[in-house]
């Protein structure tokens, strides 16, 4: 055993089956799928496929999916989307305070278009309580965004409560799926959301493959002006060796998350068990049911968060800080700082993301190397040991 | 422009925010699945739309009937005729 892998929620290897699907369309298989003759409308029917194949993963339609570069993409696309294009209904928007980079940028990005934006605070947990967002909710409200698993602490949300809270109200809900589609079981219609994003690399499939399902009540303003590709909502020659790639991932996503469910689920709690074990002074973070079933998120309490993924990537350990905006500026994640982590204990956080491909070696790697490496780092600490007042930080944004 | 009010129609395409062409591309697609005599009603906020349409449906043999201006976007009326 030489080391682990644990950072999937960064990135993903793709999938052999998924390559072998992807190569043909780099060269052989060149056509523009816009063109008329033959050997593009070929191509356009294995999109159209492929189309098929994502929307059967989240139990959409295929005309309900387009095709983006990247989550964040479908992000923007969706927010901006709907704001831009219900803006003469109203100009008020709520995102939770614990949202994606992508999903609350664009809603700031809103407000220079003189949209108001609801940043809706989360429990301990990083819940987003239904009657919260009931009390939020104004006449001018258009458009709710609220993703369904965390990336950073790994909690669920409860989706179809607060779906029904926007279906009462008639506002379009949005769900940032990214983390979740691919990890753990998500179905458009019994969640009951308008429009949902997921991206390729949790799938398996390459970088820059993604995408969204709409709802076809909801309109979209499109935010790439130009051709009438994916079907006048998105501009810009397909990526079809990346849709090729994305369509196999999620055919194949979709056969085996049951039991990929279970393997990440079994290696994530004896990961926990192992940690809390042998580790003293360290604090689960997100729902400690409702998580994605191969994320486990730590604050180790006296640790700099970076010098413990340092420490850990020299023994063949890889994860992460769960926390990028943390670790240069030495401020709070948002999202911990939003869940009430102490500032000085959100330091330690390490996220480790569990993928169908980890064994039982190497979550046992991780515990036998883990708690000598936390010893070190706390006998270097001038705060192991002491008591640390409690006071505020501002988050960062 | 021939202006029109409380048009019934059989099928409608929400062409709402999709770029040029779609609005001539879907009421082609959506009118041969139609029945000769049922109306369809496109609501677009293409402003191209007001000449397009009423041109496409010449060429076509389909029948313009009018159209409707809402709050923020314009009903346009179609009879399909063969």
């Amino acid at each position: 055993m030489n080391g682990a892998y644990l950072d999937h929620a960064s990135a993903t290897p793709v999938r052999k089956e998924v390559l072998d699907a992807m190569l043909p369309y780099f060269s052989e298989r060149f056509a523009n799928p816009s063109t008329v003759y033959d050997m593009g409308s070929k191509i356009r029917l294995v999109v159209e496929e492929q189309r098929a194949k994502v929307a059967n993963l989240i139990g959409a339609k295929a005309d309900e999916i387009i095709f983006t570069s990247s989550g964040a993409e479908a992000n923007n696309l969706a927010i901006k989307g709907v704001a831009f294009a219900r803006q003469k209904k109203g100009k008020r928007i709520i995102v939770s305070s614990i949202e994606h980079h992508s999903v609350l940028n664009s809603a700031r990005f809103l407000e220079r278009f003189d949209f108001e934006v609801t940043f809706l605070p989360v429990d301990g947990y990083g819940v987003v309580d239904p009657n919260r967002l009931v009390r939020a909710i104004t006449p001018e409200t258009i458009l709710v965004s609220i993703g369904h698993a965390n990336n950073e602490i790994g909690t669920i949300q409860s989706m179809v409560e607060l779906a029904a809270v926007c279906k009462e109200k008639g506002i379009i809900f949005h769900t940032d799926a990214v983390a979740s589609v691919g990890n753990t079981s998500v179905d458009v219609n019994e969640m009951n959301v308008d429009l949902l994003s997921l991206s390729g690399p949790s799938l398996g499939a390459p970088k820059g493959t993604a995408a969204l399902y709409f709802n076809k009540k909801v309109r979209l303003m499109p935010l790439i002006q130009g051709g009438i590709q994916e079907n006048g909502r998105r501009a810009g020659t397909e990526n079809v060796p990346g849709i090729v790639g994305l369509g196999k991932a999620a055919e194949l996503a979709k056969r085996e998350l049951p039991e990929k469910m279970s393997h990440v689920r079994k290696l994530r709690d004896r990961l926990v068990k192992g940690i809390f074990e042998q580790v003293e002074k360290v604090s689960f973070t997100g729902h400690p049911e409702k998580r994605l079933p191969g994320h486990a998120s730590f604050c180790f309490e006296a640790i700099e968060g970076e010098a413990l993924i340092f420490m850990l990537a020299q023994a063949g350990i890889y994860t992460n800080t769960g926390s990028a905006c943390a670790s240069k500026a030495l401020k709070t994640s948002p999202v911990l700082g939003a869940i009430g982590i102490r500032a000085d204990l959100a330091q330690g956080s390490t996220v480790f993301t569990i993928d169908a491909g980890n064994t039982v070696e190497e979550i046992d790697h991780v515990l036998e190397k883990l708690p000598a490496i936390v010893d070190r780092l706390r006998s270097f600490s001038p705060i192991w040991g002491k008591e640390i007042p409690e006071y505020e930080e501002d988050v960062c944004t | 422009m021939k202006f029109v009010e409380d048009q019934s129609p059989d099928e409608t395409l929400d062409l709402v925010c999709r770029m040029c062409p779609m609005h001539l591309l879907e009421p082609g697609d959506k009118i041969k699945c139609m029945k000769k005599g049922q109306v369809l009603e496109v609501v677009t906020d293409y402003d191209g739309a007001l000449d397009d349409i009423p041109e496409w449906c010449k060429k076509c043999g389909h029948e313009f009937l009018g159209i409707e201006e809402d709050e923020d976007c314009y009903k346009l009326y179609i009879k399909k005729k063969k």
